[in-house]
């Protein structure tokens, strides 16, 4: 993928064309963006359907809400990717590690969105972060944020349902990941790791010649790049699946088809959904589409936002991969424990909205 | 003849990362012998918090992310 990005054989571009270059890209993303609106009504306009029949709603909310949400990622994902380059894992660990609870925990949430991860190398990082004197509480703090909020579903949020529930998304996300990873750490639970995990002393400190050097801005912006092309490989087809079936949703099927199994006024909505996601593995666009077609069919918001989160952050194959590291006894407290944080989030927004 | 070792679960960055040190390795026509470590307790021992990791001749050069091309290069044939 980045193996284009840099050849040595071609002379590199000055600095200065490069601010210019992303200066001009942040002019030329706000004016098209103001004017998706009145480009897919034009469009629409020109194709041959009545603007207001069911067919003529759907493929108006489907020219829109596209473009609206590629843009949106990009942008983000791209911002993202240069603020994640000022972030390590070793740096994060250098942080967090014989930090308090509490304070620790705060900390770790924070820095689990802003540190790159990837789900794949939980078990390293895992054991890079205890071996280091990072308390478990403090650990399972930044592994639960990190993949649960997310720029990509922030963005899916915002574009789709609205910036209400993306921040009320980031905020409980964040609040979650705290409490849980308190509540592991008060629980006392580092003997349930696995024997060969409580004997490991990696070389704490960060290995020697790793990549210290301070990258530049351009070396910044090329990695916002290679992450906006990472992403859209992964999600873009997830993003129109899922816009297709919310604009047939939003241009079809009656309003109030769910309110009855999702709404609000059913108890049982949010442990079943809940429950529903766990064995459900899915990236964030994955699941933003049916989130997207619960809500216009009329399901309560705290139900499909726990059903999201469930789906995010507790997924049986990442627990297969922690049981490397955590006993069967730790895993089913981790469950328990964000499982009941996730309820909790679910049933106080029901009663709330 | 250099050992080159790639740390990664097997996640598809990992097998990027491989392909790319075997490429690079060809391109300059020198010989390494390449070893995906894949054993999560063994990638941690090594000291690798997020993967791909690089090492050459049991030196840890990269961790996290693909690796740039051209510092690659420089690796190989440093």
């Amino acid at each position: 993928m980045s193996a284009d990005i840099t050849t040595p054989a071609h002379p590199s571009r000055p600095d200065w064309q490069w601010h210019l270059g992303v200066a001009a890209f942040a002019v030329a993303w706000w004016l098209v963006y103001r004017q998706l609106r009145p480009l897919s009504e034009w469009i629409t306009a020109l194709l041959p359907v009545e603007r207001h029949s069911h067919s003529g709603e759907a493929i108006a909310f489907f020219l829109y809400d596209v473009p609206k949400v590629m843009m949106l990622l990009t942008l983000i994902v791209f911002a993202m990717g240069v603020v994640r380059s000022f972030f390590s894992a070793e740096k994060t660990r250098a942080v967090l590690s014989g930090k308090a609870e509490g304070v620790g925990n705060v900390l770790a949430a924070g820095l689990g969105v802003l540190t790159p991860f990837c789900s794949c190398s939980a078990v390293p990082l895992f054991i890079g972060f205890v071996s280091a004197g990072v308390p478990l509480g403090v650990t399972f703090s930044f592994l639960i944020a990190a993949p649960m909020v997310n720029e990509v579903a922030l963005v899916l949020l915002f574009g789709l349902v609205g910036w209400q529930v993306a921040v009320t998304y980031l905020a409980f996300g964040l609040g979650i990941a705290i409490v849980a990873g308190f509540v592991i750490g008060k629980l006392r639970l580092e003997g349930w790791l696995q024997d060969w995990v409580r004997e490991i002393h990696t070389g704490a400190g960060a290995p020697a010649d790793i990549d210290t050097a301070h990258p530049g801005m351009v070396d910044r912006y090329k990695l916002g790049i290679a992450a906006v092309r990472e992403i859209f490989g992964k999600v873009w087809l997830w993003i129109l699946l899922g816009i297709g079936m919310g604009a047939l949703i939003h241009g079809y099927v009656p309003e109030d088809l769910m309110v009855r199994i999702m709404g609000a006024g059913t108890w049982w909505s949010v442990p079943a959904a809940v429950l529903m996601g766990i064995p459900m593995y899915t990236n964030a666009a994955g699941v933003i589409p049916i989130v997207e077609a619960l809500l216009g069919k009329g399901a309560a918001l705290g139900t499909v936002l726990a059903f999201m989160m469930s789906v995010i952050a507790l997924s049986l194959p990442e627990m297969i991969i922690l049981k490397q590291v955590l006993t069967l006894r730790l895993i089913a407290v981790f469950i328990g424990v964000v499982a009941s944080g996730i309820l909790a989030v679910g049933i106080l927004f029901n009663l709330i909205f | 003849m250099k050992t080159v070792k790639v740390y990664g679960p097997g996640c598809k960055r990992c097998e990027t990362t491989e392909t790319m040190v075997r490429e690079t390795a060809a391109k300059l026509g020198l010989e390494v012998a390449v070893e995906k470590v894949t054993d999560p307790k063994s990638i941690a021992m090594a000291g690798v918090m997020s993967t791909p990791g690089i090492s050459v001749d049991g030196k840890l050069v990269h961790a996290g992310g693909l690796p740039d091309a051209a510092k690659l290069e420089a690796w190989l044939s440093a």
